[in-house]
């Protein structure tokens, strides 16, 4: 951690501009709140110890604010109701309930998603198809509205939910990232990932975990503190940025991490 | 060794035999294989363009990154977009490798290619027999003088593998290296993500690997949030391992180093100086392994028995038949002697001792007589 020195953030302060976080992504220059650029993969990776989701709702409250030049948010939710990230949002100061309203959140509910995989993986397949038909009919409807014209970011919550749904098919769950990631080229899509790397047994998990960073341009790791001390409120944010291609990225350093604690739970 | 492996793509094959193979292999410890790949994309590219190569053409079956990424990079590095237009076909097999996108609209056929600028969408990555057929045609649209020859790029084997088998890929690109109109062939292959048989059957096919390597290794093998010098490191550089298969059946080792630079890649020799060397070498024990400065200047001023000089004088080397007593010294001796209970040093304070301490004092000396003494040869 070249230059830069840990400073503790609140959970449910991370207001522009002062967040560590938001400048290491590029989010919020000179003050204005921004969405993730288009053509990113981010990649939230955390375990048990500490939980990641509160990046993810970070980074949705970032895109719902966004400006004029803010874009769209399809969140596919496998880990909480509606109601859950609609109480967590409005402590945040959004509220999704009006975000959904004004059409600027596409809410995906999946906690039941099953697909029909006892029949062979076809079905499977064609379960994926089935999902990203809808993401994708979602995202051109939004594309044909004249006044949308910033980014959409795509969510997943999370990522080990849909590979449950899909019975352990991680094969099925890595097309259909890669046909997600094709979004990201073709539509000016981000897409952001949660996913828990202390869940995979010690065969898959490499090759599986090392698939989805390859994928990714930026990895953001949420870890308890090296002491241990209060890993339910103490932790720290680990952010990977892996693109050496990407232009806004170069004058910044390779590899942050800041210390965060939680007030609100 | 990287102009090597350029000029080898750009000269081609020769009649009668089979193309080079260029394996690029890189892992997540040294995640530079993109980046190589594209240096070597686009400077075989720019060859062709000029007329300066065998091949009239080059087909790139991309599946890790969308057709636009390289007609933006080819912009980024300045090549003129007609020539590259004339010589650069895309198959695209990143936008929709399963027909997923085919079967949104209900459509009856899933293979159904649609020509888009250059690049040409690829809807069914799992038949490798008409992925071959759709590369061979892309490169039959090349024009040129004589028999026209095109160059094949794979961007990433490891999707490939993902949706055919090892043995299917590897007929794929033994088959494409038999093909007399194919000039080269080269592809990236992550090796992390396959078992090591996967790129041992890759680098059996191919005339020249080019494997990336960290240039610092970590201590436990993975990459950890703690690593912070070994994951930046290792971002921006790499170890460049080249081997090269000779015609006559000579096998070429090289290295250089290589560096990431404002998204340009460099490619230098391998300097020691600038090798970065992890400090934390020593075993974490309770006992102190590590000599402070003094002892290290104090271990390299010890003169040790037997060493020659060189320095002038006369040296006799101590045959250690004779015994010296206790405080005596032997005035054409240049070395102190191996048998005294104390080695004394040179009155000179600057050089360094050797201090033995016997176990016991009671245990009596070796004795000095040679035990070959009593032999009759």
């Amino acid at each position: 951690m070249r230059g830069f020195a840990r400073r503790e953030r609140e959970r449910g302060d991370m207001n522009p501009p002062s967040n560590l976080l938001d400048e290491a992504l590029g989010l919020g220059h000179g003050g204005a709140i921004a969405a993730l650029p288009a053509g990113r993969v981010v990649l939230v990776e955390d375990c048990v110890e500490t939980s990641g989701a509160f990046v993810l709702h970070h980074l949705l409250k970032r895109a719902l604010s966004a400006g004029e030049g803010g874009g769209d948010v399809l969140f596919l939710a496998l880990a909480q109701p509606f109601s859950h990230y609609d109480r967590v949002l409005r402590k945040l100061g959004c509220s999704l309930s009006v975000q959904r309203n004004n059409n600027k959140l596409h809410f995906f509910d999946m906690l039941k998603l099953e697909f029909p995989g006892l029949t062979g993986g076809n079905d499977i397949e064609s379960g994926f198809v089935g999902l990203y038909s809808k993401i994708q009919r979602a995202i051109e409807a939004r594309r044909s509205k004249e006044y949308s014209r910033g980014c959409i970011t795509i969510m997943i919550d999370d990522l080990s939910l849909l590979e449950i749904a899909a019975c352990g098919s991680i094969d099925c769950v890595l097309d259909f990232l890669y046909y997600c990631i094709s979004l990201t080229a073709e539509l000016d899509c981000s897409l952001v990932i949660l996913n828990h790397e202390d869940i995979y047994s010690s065969e898959e998990a490499p090759r599986f975990l090392s698939h989805l960073e390859y994928l990714a341009d930026i990895v953001i790791k949420t870890e308890p503190l090296s002491t241990g001390l209060s890993a339910d409120v103490h932790g720290q944010v680990c952010l990977l940025l892996l693109n050496n291609t990407i232009d806004h990225f170069q004058q910044r350093d390779f590899q942050q991490t800041w210390a965060f604690n939680e007030q609100n739970s | 060794m990287a102009e090597t492996i350029c000029r080898s793509l750009r000269d081609g094959s020769l009649e009668g035999e089979q193309a080079p193979a260029l394996t690029i292999k890189d892992s997540l410890q040294s995640p530079l294989g993109s980046h190589v790949f594209d240096h070597f994309l686009s400077t075989l590219v720019s060859h062709i363009s000029a007329g300066r190569s065998q091949a009239s053409g080059l087909v790139l079956v991309a599946f890790n990154r969308s057709p636009s990424f390289y007609l933006d990079l080819f912009k980024r590095k300045g090549l003129d977009a007609s020539p590259v237009d004339k010589s650069f076909r895309i198959l695209d097999c990143f936008s929709d490798p399963l027909g997923w996108k085919d079967r949104l609209v209900d459509s009856a056929s899933a293979e159904k290619s649609i020509l888009k600028d250059s690049a040409t969408v690829f809807k069914n990555v799992r038949d490798v027999n008409k992925l071959s057929s759709s590369i061979l045609d892309l490169g039959n649209g090349f024009i040129g003088e004589g028999k026209v020859r095109f160059a094949v790029a794979i961007d990433l084997v490891s999707n490939m593998l993902r949706h055919v088998s090892l043995p299917s890929v590897a007929g794929l690109l033994n088959n494409l290296r038999s093909n007399d109109r194919i000039s080269c062939i080269f592809w990236l292959i992550h090796s992390d993500l396959h078992e090591p048989r996967a790129s041992a059957a890759l680098e059996y096919i191919s005339t020249m690997v080019a494997s990336l390597e960290p240039m610092m290794q970590s201590s436990d093998g993975q990459k950890t949030s703690g690593s912070l010098l070994w994951l930046e490191e290792n971002s921006r550089k790499a170890k460049f391992h080249v081997r090269l298969k000779r015609r006559n059946g000579r096998v070429k080792l090289l290295y250089e180093e290589l560096h990431m630079e404002q998204a340009e890649i460099r490619f230098e020799a391998a300097s020691s100086v600038k090798t970065i060397v992890d400090q934390n070498l020593l075993p974490r024990v309770q006992f102190n392994l590590q000599l402070s400065d003094k002892e290290r200047a104090d271990r390299s001023n010890v003169v040790l028995p037997f060493e020659h000089q060189g320095n002038g004088e006369a040296i006799q080397i101590y045959d250690g038949r004779r015994s010296l007593s206790e405080g005596q010294k032997d005035p054409h001796l240049m070395q102190p002697s191996a048998f005294s209970h104390k080695m004394d040093a040179q009155s000179n304070n600057d050089k360094g001792e050797i201090h033995y301490i016997r176990d016991s004092d009671d245990e009596r000396p070796d004795s000095d007589e040679d035990p070959d003494d009593d032999l009759d040869i």
